[in-house]
């Protein structure tokens, strides 16, 4: 069972997670319109560069933006979570001693304790977005079944993770379940809101470019996001 | 298929049709016909397939329902935080719907959906600003608006304004006779403080040509006398086109695209026409974005530029001050604590913030900001045609105490609102609410504060 989802399965996984992040950013930029979304991208392309970056740029930095500020909570939350989400996995020893064995390269790794903590921060972040949509009107209220599972998928590599780390009773059960956690995740990307994985980069560019080319960027020093 | 007589899929394109829309008062019958209208579905979702690109696409699918866009939301926040008013809850329950439903709606559905897009979103596009995905929702609103427009689900005011568009080139009915009539009218009024006044008509290859809102000839011919007499003392080269005068777009509101790209292009035509060197728009905030900014696109413009370089009023009261060409009195600035109105139109959509403080510094000696203000600046409560709809006059009234909360916060008693949408919520703010503020357009505040020079002034008897 060990040998079929860390080889063959996790090869799928990976091929989908590739292929379908490649498909969908292709799609979406094919599906750019100038004249339906009036923003002529090309014709003024290093206005809209500009804007796409300071767009992106403004966004990925905590309390960058107006709304970073004004949700003072919710941003440090959301941070942690995002970027404990996207760091661990990828720099964790244990994942690299597996790049090694399988493509023969691997990338610097976190100290153990390190990548400990960045889990269980994770995982408290996630209870705490799931406490929020139930506790808060607002949120609530276009709250779905489809968001909690993804939520679940997001957290499930996580949990068993951290319990097969530590040794748990059935310690092969949870890597088994860790592995095949992380492969849902990887193939739920492309096909689910997880895509904002790189989508997120896309519609950033897109109102960035719509701002630097349309709404001012031309005139002015640039929206302040 | 039951299509009323007055509400219908139809376009409104003959003075009869038009006319018969105008008389059914507060449009009584239309709504009523309206209630019987059918869905066309097959249609309605051929629209969509053929319009909803991927950025629509990808805003409504990503939506990760975090709910910040809700405190960016002024109607959220003047209706003690209702979560039906949360932007996301908004367009996802509307236009995401018709969508997930492939367009099967029924009647009570678009109703529905028509009384969202118009008297919960004002398309200030504020909420794009707070959503990490960039999603715009105001953009989205507009979309929808359009998509309502072409079943008939549109507003009697709205209906009647993209009639007054595509048959008068203007959102009222204002002739090409009458606009001119006005303009000559206006120099027999002032001429005599303004020896060679003039408001010239038709001059070619002029520094700028001025455009205005119908309101102005309609209703507020004295905005146009004071056009003129600042251009005159500013000493510009200007000229008024005969045809192709107004700016605005009601068309735009309703989403009537025909109707907009129709309008556009009679005031570009002009300026192939006259070739100035500049278009100069009047104070108006919708009127600069529909000609000025989304014009070029509904003329199927790549450069996404009008054909001559188009600036708005703000840009050229700046400019003036800047060079010269008008001067304050020192003696005359204004004295008393004053705020500005941010359009959203031609601030958030435009990038002129910088501009209007530019203007503040020279005329006023206690200028306040509003908070928040420049692009992330709350609508005025009017916008998006809300203003001129009567069905959702209790709505807007609500929407208003967002801005007279915010103006209140300044301490300022007079309120700058260089757009017409603006100054209109700010008045029926006043006549509503009884705060003691006066609000104001540039152009009467300007001409108590230039310096007149002495060859300009009439000669004492």
């Amino acid at each position: 069972m060990y040998e079929f989802v860390r080889g063959p399965l996790a090869l799928i996984a990976f091929l989908i997670f590739f292929v379908g992040m490649i498909y969908r950013t292709i799609k979406y930029i094919r599906g750019l319109d100038w004249q339906a979304d009036r923003v002529a991208y090309t014709a003024h392309f290093s206005y809209g560069l500009k804007g796409a970056l300071r767009s992106i740029l403004y966004w990925l930095i905590p309390y960058g933006t107006h709304s970073w500020r004004y949700y003072k909570v919710f941003t440090l939350i959301f941070f942690t979570f995002h970027v404990g989400l996207l760091i661990t996995p990828i720099f964790l020893l244990g994942h690299n001693i597996l790049l090694k064995e399988s493509w023969g390269f691997s990338l610097p790794t976190l100290p153990e304790a390190v990548a400990d903590t960045l889990t269980v921060l994770v995982i408290i972040a996630g209870i705490f977005m799931i406490l929020r949509r139930i506790a808060l009107p607002e949120v609530r209220i276009i709250t779905t079944a489809y968001d909690y599972l993804i939520l679940a998928i997001a957290l499930a590599p996580f949990v068993t993770g951290f319990l097969a780390y530590h040794q748990a009773p059935t310690y092969n059960f949870w890597l088994i379940a860790h592995i095949l956690a992380g492969e849902i995740m990887l193939v739920a990307i492309p096909f689910t809101k997880l895509s904002h994985f790189i989508l997120f980069f896309l519609t950033r560019a897109q109102l960035g470019m719509d701002y630097g080319i349309k709404r001012g960027g031309m005139k002015g020093k640039g929206l302040a996001w | 298929m039951p299509e009323g007589k007055l509400c219908n899929k139809q376009t409104v394109d003959t003075k009869e049709l038009l006319s018969a829309l105008l008389n059914d008062k507060s449009g009584k019958q239309y709504y009523e016909e309206m209630n019987h209208l059918d869905v066309d579905s097959k249609a309605l979702w051929g629209l969509i397939q053929k319009s909803c690109k991927s950025r629509l696409r990808t805003w409504l699918e990503i939506c990760a329902h975090c709910g910040m866009c809700a405190d960016s939301c002024f109607y959220y926040l003047a209706n003690n935080r209702d979560p039906r008013q949360v932007p996301s809850y908004k367009i996802q329950s509307t236009l995401g719907e018709l969508i997930r439903r492939k367009g099967n709606v029924d009647n009570a559905f678009m109703q529905m959906c028509m009384d969202t897009a118009y008297s919960k979103c004002s398309c200030c596009t504020r909420c794009g600003l707070y959503c990490p995905f960039g999603i715009d929702m105001g953009i989205m609103f507009g979309y929808l608006r359009g998509l309502l427009f072409s079943q008939g689900f549109t507003p009697w005011e709205m209906k009647i304004g993209t009639g007054m568009h595509r048959i008068y080139r203007a959102q009222m009915d204002v002739t090409t006779e009458d606009w001119v009539e006005t303009c000559e009218w206006m120099v027999e009024e002032y001429e005599d403080d303004w020896p060679k006044l003039t408001i010239p008509i038709d001059e070619k290859n002029a520094d700028i040509m001025y455009t205005v809102n119908a309101r102005e000839p309609k209703h507020y011919p004295d905005d146009l006398a004071e056009a003129a007499v600042l251009f005159h003392i500013a000493g510009e080269k200007w000229t008024v086109p005969s045809e192709g005068w107004e700016e605005t777009s009601l068309a735009m509101f309703a989403g009537d695209w025909a109707a907009c790209k129709m309008q556009v292009e009679h005031v570009y035509a002009a300026m192939d026409r006259l070739k100035p060197k500049r278009m100069v728009v009047t104070e108006c905030g919708h009127a600069y974005r529909a000609t000025v900014i989304e014009g070029p696109y509904w003329a199927g413009l790549k450069s996404g530029q009008p054909p001559v370089e188009s600036i708005h009023y703000v840009e050229w009261v700046a400019e003036a001050l800047r060079t010269g060409k008008l001067k304050i009195d020192p003696a005359k600035k204004i004295k008393e604590p004053v705020t500005y109105q941010d359009s959203c139109n031609y601030i958030r959509n435009a990038g002129l913030g910088d501009i209007a403080r530019e203007i503040m510094s020279y005329i006023a000696e206690d200028f306040r900001e509003m908070s928040p203000c420049r692009e992330h600046n709350f609508c005025c409560g009017g916008g998006g045609g809300l203003n001129g709809i009567g069905r959702y006059r209790q709505q807007r009234n609500i929407g208003l105490q967002v801005k007279r909360d915010q103006i209140l916060a300044t301490g300022a008693k007079m309120v700058i609102a260089p757009c017409h949408n603006c100054w209109d919520a700010i008045r029926d703010m006043e006549e509503i609410y009884h705060i003691g503020i006066k609000w104001s357009f540039l152009k009467p505040l300007l001409l108590n504060m230039v310096i007149v020079p002495d060859d300009l002034k009439p000669k004492e008897e």
